[in-house]
């Protein structure tokens, strides 16, 4: 028995130094992609959606011959990149939020109740699942946007329809394993409804498994959009979202690579952050959700 | 083994069925298709030409059963905007998607099994560290956006390959590497983890013991046993990358069956989305079914399940 310790001990402290740094930066990330988003009507130095035809594609800080109004520069219509970056930091936040809360609800129900009740019930959920898995999301999440008229209401309708597989598989694997523990038996015996026990015992217990899900599932969702307003059928315009300034700004990008950086960096630094924070919550946990 | 294939077999055709349904509602979640295929200056007597010619005065039922009859003998319809059918071009567009999707899982696979293995060897070293967060950048980083930054580097700064088309197999090069980028964390991820379960071992043990090479013990021994889960999660990426083939289809304008989906979902051609859907739907399908059966025969205890 010492001598696992002893090995375990070893092992772990370098590891956990260096992982809980990557959290930590994941954290302070997401922490000001947050403040952001909530603060940005404030936070903006010019209005994200306003023209000015005069000074379009004016260059950021660190080049020659930049305008000290416009840190990060102008886009093609002139408006300030900086303020729609944040803009668009608030939109992305929204859609990631949004869309894992509601398909949270929908996998976790699934799942729960496929993982607890068992039988066909179960049989039900997994068939769902497989089904889930075999559509291709991006494609079908086009064609809906592309054949019922893109606005934020339905993007965010059709990404909670179609990013609920993860939270069900985990959800039904965790509460498998629960079910037939000892305190799940003694709230049987102390005479618990079925939803009590569910509410009360299950979902507590499995809650910190779903957390790390959710993390996983707002970078993949806020992914998704940017893809999704990229190829034109996401965010509508003139919303300054992520993927939409990209796909706005491509026509430039071989003569001003700037335009295509800056919210390429800003995507990948965000999604990055959470997925650093998602899995050092998953070691935290001590939580398995790889497949 | 016989039950295992034929229930394995049912359930594929059950998915089928069911992607089929919610392929044909969804095309028909936009309301009365006949308006907007006619177009907006169309008279209320062109708009019920529309609906004639294409069958969409009849009830939606027998619309329903009309397309499942057809399709499951192969026939998939006609496009609005080609005049043709929709299996003839879906079969023109489909070598690309092919050849694109499979020169990614190459480039996925030629990476992640070095990368994976070297990482077990060196499990909790700094090199373990730096291929795990090469992953973790893989999975952060938006593909389409990958696929210009290379279009810029490679293609315009360097001039090494096109920027886009297909005329050479050099089309292919960037394409793939974008596409790969998808796959590699989770491929790297599971040789790693795979290796090291393997590395610890008793024939492992075994084979140290024999005085086996460091090489055949990690190649021979240790690799044909992670290696099953990763042949397996490969083949079922190969089925995810061709359906997120569409975005890099268009980023790189290669005109393949994700670039056909995205022309037709702005024409409001319907036919030919239900049935891109469908098909790559069922090519995941299958290759999940491949993957399982692939286990099934490397690893004989999955028999039972």
């Amino acid at each position: 028995m010492s001598v696992t310790a002893v090995n375990a001990g070893s092992n772990r402290h370098p590891r956990r130094g260096w992982k809980s740094a990557a959290t930590w930066i994941g954290a302070a990330i997401v922490g000001v992609a947050a403040f952001c988003a909530i603060f940005a009507p404030l936070l903006v130095p010019h209005d994200p959606f306003a023209q000015d035809l005069g000074k379009r594609l004016l260059v950021p800080f660190w080049m020659e011959g930049t305008d000290p109004q416009h840190i990060l520069g102008t886009d093609q219509l002139g408006r300030d990149y900086l303020s729609r970056l944040i803009w668009g930091c608030r939109i992305s936040m929204l859609i990631g939020v949004t869309v894992s809360t509601v398909s949270g609800l929908i996998g976790i129900t699934i799942g729960v109740l496929g993982g607890f009740l068992g039988g066909r019930v179960d049989d039900a959920v997994l068939f769902a699942i497989t089904t889930r898995l075999s559509i291709p999301v991006v494609l079908v999440a086009l064609s809906v946007v592309g054949l019922l008229g893109s606005s934020m209401t339905l993007l965010l309708v059709t990404l909670s329809l179609l990013l609920w597989d993860r939270f069900a598989v985990v959800a039904r694997s965790t509460t498998m394993q629960v079910r037939n523990l000892d305190y799940i038996a003694a709230a049987w015996c102390a005479g618990c409804s079925r939803f009590r026990i569910l509410t009360r015992e299950v979902l507590p217990n499995i809650a910190s498994h779903l957390a790390v899900v959710a993390t996983l599932e707002i970078a993949l969702a806020i992914l998704l959009e940017a893809t999704l307003s990229f190829l034109g059928l996401g965010v509508p315009p003139p919303l300054p979202s992520w993927g939409l300034m990209i796909a706005e700004a491509k026509d430039y990008m071989f003569f001003s690579p700037w335009v295509i950086v800056i919210p390429g960096v800003a995507l990948f630094v965000l999604v990055l952050g959470i997925n650093l924070l998602g899995d050092g919550l998953r070691d935290q946990f001590g939580a398995r959700t790889d497949q | 083994m016989f039950r295992f294939l034929v229930r394995r077999l049912i359930v594929a055709l059950l998915v089928a069925a069911t992607v089929m349904t919610l392929a044909f509602v969804m095309t028909r979640l936009s309301g009365d298709l006949a308006i907007s295929i006619a177009g907006p200056s169309a008279t209320q007597a062109d708009i019920t030409a529309v609906r004639k010619a294409y069958g969409l005065d009849r009830p939606m039922l027998t619309q329903f059963f009309d397309w499942v009859g057809h399709a499951v003998t192969g026939d998939l319809g006609n496009s609005f905007f080609f005049q043709r059918r929709v299996s003839s071009l879906i079969g023109e567009r489909m070598p690309v998607t092919l050849t694109l999707g499979i020169t990614g899982l190459l480039i996925a696979l030629l990476v992640s099994l070095p990368l994976g293995i070297l990482a077990a060897v060196r499990e909790n070293t700094v090199f373990d560290r730096a291929v795990q967060f090469v992953t973790l950048i893989g999975q952060a980083m938006p593909s389409f956006w990958l696929g210009l930054l290379l279009m810029i580097i490679f293609g315009l700064q360097l001039g090494w390959l096109p920027i886009s088309g297909t005329e050479s197999w050099q089309g292919f090069i960037m394409p793939g590497i974008v596409l790969a980028f998808s796959a590699i964390p989770a491929l790297t991820r599971l040789t790693r983890a795979g290796m090291i379960q393997a590395m610890g071992s008793d024939y492992i043990r075994t084979a140290r013991a024999k005085g086996l090479s460091r090489a055949s013990i990690l190649l021979k021994h240790a690799l044909r046993n992670a290696a099953i889960p990763v042949v397996a999660v490969a083949a079922v990426a190969l089925g995810f990358m061709l359906g997120g083939s569409i975005v890099i289809e268009q980023v790189f304008a290669l005109h393949g069956v994700g670039f056909l989906a995205w022309e037709s979902i702005a024409k409001n051609d319907f036919p030919v989305v239900q049935a891109v859907v469908l098909v790559l739907s069922v090519i995941y399908v299958a290759l999940t079914m491949f993957a399982d059966l692939l286990n099934a025969v490397l690893d004989p205890r999955l028999r039972g399940a």
